[in-house]
């Protein structure tokens, strides 16, 4: 049973997403605000949330935010089609993933089921790349000595592309991987998480030297 | 490129001016010329012949009659150095035989002073003949048979005659620069205001509505110009009240379709629970739940291709190029809706394009969808890439596009046949399709092969 905090203004909306998301087995909590949504965030923290962007209030970016800084519980955003304007913020803000309205509750299941499965270790052991050291047992990483908090997809990312230093992974091999997307996954997902990354191993997140970005084809893991 | 330089108004102004400035001087040199020159030869005869006149008449009553040889010497002295006196069969003369035959009959038969002009070796020359008379005491006058005839060279006169054609053309040329820089005036008059209509003509027809001529004077063209200010004007007005209306037209499908999209997202989010639900209704219930969801999900269909026409109209689709391989993108889309088996790809592969990968798909799974729904098999998609473009086509074997139908296939909502079955389509996916080409600068036609249709869509390799 997965605990999931549904924030969405429309009542009937937020009910029908409530019922289907129930019937795929989830538990759902609902806020009609962001300000409800916070303080029911705060209450007690869901193993997900699912965020609706225009919000009266307090908007969904603003409420992304705030969940990014009060730790690393995944965020799956519902925004428009086309509007990319939605889909940029909402990933600034550190959402993990976004789904299109109208929005299928299988699509959504799966996203869902897809975050949830970047916390799960491939439990082979250690690896140490310079001063970064991934433990994939305990799915825990620390720079010099020092823990590094990582969201599930920021995680799943390090462990994907650290996997095999010096090897090129093209976006679309990365959404297939960590985001589970199909062949029209969004490339500015992988971009953005990226960037995230960088900014919490890099020194220099502008010269990057643990996720090197190789020009027209992807990303790779170092060499350190 | 015939008479180029006859084509402007300017040219053509300033040749009508030169060409009548020359005309009227040229006319003028030569009317003046003409009178003067007959004035200047006329008083140079009658200086001359009356010369002739006094010269003999004062030397006539000293002389002897009938003349004889050395009378006549006497009488030619008098009349001057070419002068030749005959008497019947006497004769004197300096050499020279100026007079004509025609001439010397003439004096004869008519008994008084004639003039003849001669031309001697090029120079002009005045021959003057006439009969001395003898006057008797009673003043009867009766010809005494002596005849003079004296030459004068003319050639002075003719030297200013000559002087006054050419001061006539000297200033006939002097007229022609003057009238060259009037005829550029009047170009420059009559050209500037033309030019400026011109221009704003032009700023018009590129779309620049509010483009005008302030009129300038009362004249034709001062009223040329505000006739087709008013012109200008009534088009604005009517361009106005037309784009105003398009653009509520648009607006108001763009909100429809976002209003629909709240009450859509409730009805797709309970369709699921109605269909896991459904196996334990009545068959009724469960059919209407059936025909509930089918209609759901066409709705959804139908206002996100209205949402995207919409963005297209509002010139905010925007693509989003990234480096796709082209082949794998089509052989992605075909899978994706299971199309595999039923369509023949035949793919160039390695062709790397800057693309909105979105896009592309939504562009080839509306070519495939309509070619599997309207034609018949085989359905046929080729990728190639020929010269700096890249080209896929998808034909298929059906009965083609009828000629009615061919100039409307992109045009939305056109039903080839009003009592058509209604299709999976929303009627918008070939006008989607062609935007989205548009959108990457590419083209996007339908044809009959003959045996099908077929719909060919090509990308430039460089993308803006």
């Amino acid at each position: 049973m997965v605990a999931i905090l549904l924030i969405e203004d429309d009542p009937l909306v937020r009910r029908g997403l409530e019922l289907a998301l129930s019937r795929h087995g989830h538990a759902v909590r609902t806020a009609e605000t962001g300000e409800a949504g916070l303080d029911a965030f705060a209450a007690s923290t869901p193993d997900l949330v699912v965020l609706d962007l225009m919000l009266p209030g307090i908007d969904g970016f603003e409420v992304c935010r705030r969940i990014r800084r009060a730790g690393d519980v995944p965020v799956i955003m519902l925004t428009a089609r086309g509007d990319d304007f939605d889909v940029v913020g909402g990933l600034a803000a550190g959402a993990d993933d976004y789904v299109i309205k109208p929005a299928q509750p299988t699509v959504l299941d799966a996203r869902i089921r897809a975050v949830l499965r970047r916390t799960q270790g491939s439990g082979e052991g250690v690896r140490m790349h310079g001063d970064l050291r991934i433990d994939t047992a305990s799915l825990t990483v620390s720079l010099r000595g020092e823990p590094v908090p990582l969201t599930p997809t920021e995680l799943r990312l390090l462990l994907t592309v650290s996997r095999g230093p010096g090897r090129v992974f093209s976006r679309q091999q990365l959404l297939e991987e960590v985001w589970e997307h199909d062949y029209l996954g969004d490339s500015r997902l992988v971009d953005n998480c990226v960037q995230r990354l960088r900014a919490k191993i890099e020194t220099d997140p502008a010269n990057p030297v643990y996720v090197q970005t190789v020009r027209g084809f992807g990303y790779r893991f170092g060499p350190v | 490129m015939k008479r180029w330089w006859l084509r402007g108004l300017r040219p053509r102004l300033l040749v009508a001016f030169v060409l009548v400035t020359v005309v009227g001087a040229a006319a003028a040199a030569w009317s003046s010329a003409g009178t003067a020159s007959a004035a200047l030869v006329s008083s140079a005869q009658e200086r001359l012949t009356s010369g002739l006149t006094s010269q003999i008449g004062a030397i006539t009553p000293q002389l002897a009659f009938p003349p004889d040889q050395a009378t006549l010497d006497r009488l030619r002295g008098a009349a001057g150095a070419n002068a030749v006196v005959t008497y019947q069969g006497l004769r004197s003369s300096a050499g020279l035989e100026p007079a004509t035959e025609a001439l010397r009959t003439a004096v004869r038969a008519q008994h008084r002073m004639l003039t003849e002009r001669v031309d001697v070796g090029g120079a002009p020359w005045l021959v003057i003949g006439t009969p001395v008379l003898i006057t008797a005491p009673d003043g009867t006058r009766t010809p005494s048979g002596i005849e003079v005839y004296s030459a004068e060279d003319l050639t002075a006169v003719n030297q200013q005659v000559q002087g006054l054609t050419t001061n006539a053309v000297a200033t006939a040329a002097i007229a022609l620069p003057l009238a060259v820089l009037l005829a550029l005036l009047a170009a420059r008059s009559v050209l500037r205001p033309v030019r400026e209509l011109r221009d704003t003509a032009r700023r018009l027809a590129d779309g620049e509505l509010a483009a005008r001529t302030p009129p300038k004077g009362a004249d034709e063209l001062a009223q040329l110009t505000v006739s087709i200010n008013e012109m200008a004007e009534s088009v604005q007005t009517s361009m106005i009240a037309m784009e105003r209306m398009q653009a509520d037209a648009k607006r108001f499908a763009a909100d429809v379709s976002h209003e629909l999209r709240t009450p859509l997202s409730t009805l797709t989010a309970v369709m699921e629970v109605l269909e896991t639900a459904a196996g334990e209704m009545e068959p009724d219930a469960q059919e209407s739940a059936q025909l509930a969801i089918t209609e759901t999900h066409r709705l959804v269909r139908l206002v996100e291709d209205l949402m995207e026409v919409s963005r297209f109209d509002a010139g905010t689709a925007r693509a989003r190029i990234e480096e796709v391989d082209v082949a794998a993108a089509v052989r992605d889309c075909l899978r994706a809706r299971g199309w595999t088996g039923e369509v023949e790809l035949s793919a160039q592969e390695g062709i790397v394009l800057g693309t909105d990968r979105r896009r592309l798909d939504v562009v080839v799974a509306n070519l495939v969808g309509n070619a599997l729904r309207h034609g018949a098999p085989p359905v046929a998609v080729r990728v190639s890439a020929p010269g700096e473009k890249v080209r896929i086509e998808v034909t298929d074997h059906g009965p083609g596009l009828s000629e009615e139908v061919l100039p409307h296939v992109f045009d939305r909502f056109y039903k080839a046949d009003a009592a058509r079955v209604r299709t999976p389509g929303s009627g918008l996916g070939l006008a989607i399709a062609l935007e989205n080409v548009r959108l990457h600068g590419g083209t996007l036609i339908a044809e009959n092969t003959g045996s099908g249709a077929r719909f060919v869509l090509e990308l430039p390799r460089e993308n803006r």
